[in-house]
């Protein structure tokens, strides 16, 4: 007997998922060119619609409506399961993210996740070591010659980068016991006990996650495999139309979900302050059902969760228009012998904090 | 039997015989990956979760990424295939063929048993809490002395990416 799972309660939470990522991707592409001209003291966006506001709706039909090229001699098939792998890859791994704790209506418990499994945070790591296929597969497949040094430049980034940043998540793993990304949220804040987010534990593997998260993303400082100085456009030199927009689209869902996880794994996921006094408080004072109250306790985290992601965008954005490229020697220069180093002495000094009953 | 096994299963051997017949060396590359995907459903199939989730980030996310990364440098195709002469095919043929006769011959008595009466089988030894329980208490010595043999590659891996004195950038 087969059950269909696409009819249940957590289908609806991956859709609704799904589409957020691509609405907040899509509203990415306006942030970016807001902030851009905010720090560069430009007018930016404004002609379509109010502020510019329907700008990323223009950009799509003009993505649309180009023309869908193939350069001479590329492999038609792989020049077409690049961009979608790109997106394949960027779209998985929000499934296991806790966007919210659980609601309840009657004796039903739901839970505002797509799938509780207790391996998600291996899956988000093995769905980001997959996110190079994309990338590379394309730039092999253009046939050209920068495009290719496009694409192993991005394969040797983020293989060095994985490294680093694996190791900063097991010392995660170390204080939290766990790799279900629920648990991790839930224990950064308990009823009843002077809890601090991971932040205050780890502060030294969260900066090294920022920056392995930068360069996995492949964002500015770290956009080597896009150099337009060196490399023309890089892996996408040879892209156009929608096969385009997927590659740039992918980028920034990329950079929403890895906000999301750090959201979750260092500032507190869905919990914010005082939000066990806040439901008592509203059961207490004002007469509500625990079941409404606690109902609304998810829905103010959910509001939490997504206001620390937009902080994180922000904060991406701020970057890309801040800091200067890395020379490609310095960036393999900063992996393997600065990140990788810190992210052992982070183990051990985790480790010994732990033994001596610090954290 | 389970409709996702055999569809695992088919696209599995599918996607193994792609690997070996492909004529473009990335091609078999690909298909590598995908079968290695279908692996990991297979693990999945039979609830160990965290073997799935290890198998796609060694195999599929590292080490078939740097498949790839050599591939790619190698500009393999049929021009720059080196044709063999007919007695290395013929010994090939002959090789192979004793190494299936050999596999079919050891494996073609086998029952499959499934556990055997009054062993407790317990459903949950694929998750992670138990397999590291397992691994923490009965392999504790193999467990770390890989994990130091793994901690030497890296450092070695750092040692080699140092700047040695006298070392220009370019």
């Amino acid at each position: 007997m087969i059950e269909l799972p696409a009819l249940g309660w957590q289908s609806i939470v991956i859709f609704v998922v799904f589409a957020l990522s691509l609405l907040i991707a899509t509203y990415c592409t306006y942030a970016e060119r807001v902030i851009a001209a905010f720090l560069q003291d430009r007018v930016g966006p404004d002609r379509a619609g109010p502020y510019g506001l329907l700008q990323p709706l223009a950009d799509a039909v003009k993505m649309f409506t180009k023309e869908e090229f193939f350069p001479g001699g590329a492999n038609k098939v792989l020049f077409v399961v690049g961009p979608c792998l790109a997106m394949i890859t960027a779209l998985m791994s929000s499934a296991v993210i806790p966007f919210g704790n659980t609601m309840s209506f009657g004796n039903n418990l739901f839970f505002l996740q797509g799938i509780e499994v207790n391996i998600g945070m291996l899956w988000i790591f093995g769905v980001v070591s997959l996110g190079v296929y994309g990338v590379m597969i394309g730039g092999w497949a253009s046939n050209n010659k920068f495009s290719l040094l496009g694409a192993v430049r991005a394969a040797s980034q983020n293989i060095s980068y994985e490294l680093a940043m694996g190791m900063s998540l097991i010392a995660v793993l170390m204080i939290s016991g766990t790799l279900s990304l629920r648990e991790i949220t839930l224990q950064q804040s308990v009823a009843g006990e002077w809890q601090v987010w991971n932040i205050v534990k780890q502060p030294l593997g969260f900066i090294i996650f920022l920056v392995c998260a930068f360069a996995e993303t492949n964002r500015t400082p770290f956009d080597l495999p896009e150099c337009e100085t060196e490399l023309v456009g890089g892996y996408h030199t040879e892209y156009s139309s929608m096969k385009l927009g997927l590659y740039l689209f992918s980028e920034y869902v990329n950079i929403f979900v890895v906000s999301a996880v750090m959201s979750v794994l260092y500032f507190g996921g869905f919990n914010f302050p005082f939000q066990y006094e806040l439901r008592d408080w509203f059961i207490n004072s004002q007469g509500w059902e625990l079941n409404s109250a606690q109902n609304l306790i998810t829905l103010l985290g959910t509001v939490g969760l997504f206001l620390k992601i937009f902080a994180f965008i922000f904060f991406f954005m701020w970057i890309r228009w801040t800091l200067p490229r890395f020379r490609y020697d310095q960036l393999m220069r900063l992996g393997w012998t600065i990140l990788i180093p810190l992210a052992v002495f982070n183990i051990v000094l985790t480790g010994a904090l732990i033994l001596f009953g610090v954290i | 039997m389970h409709p996702l096994f055999l569809f695992l299963s088919f696209v599995a051997l599918l996607s193994a015989l792609g690997v070996v017949f492909a004529k473009n060396p990335v091609h078999s590359v690909l298909f590598l990956i995908l079968t290695f995907f279908t692996l990991s459903g297979h693990y999945l199939l039979l609830n160990a979760q965290f073997v799935a989730a290890v198998n796609i980030i060694v195999y599929a996310g590292a080490i078939m990424v740097l498949f790839l990364f050599v591939i790619m440098f190698l500009n393999l195709n049929v021009d720059t295939e080196p044709h063999k002469p007919a007695l290395a095919k013929m010994a090939a043929a002959v090789a192979g063929g004793s190494l299936l006769l050999i596999l079919v011959a050891a494996l073609k008595d086998i029952v499959p048993t499934g556990v055997a009466a009054g062993t407790p089988f317990n459903s949950q030894i694929g998750m992670v809490d138990q397999l590291g329980l397992k691994l923490y208490t009965d392999y504790l010595l193999p467990f770390e002395l890989a994990s130091v043999l793994f901690l030497i590659a890296m450092v070695g891996a750092v040692m080699l990416g140092k700047r040695e004195t006298g070392e220009r950038n370019f």
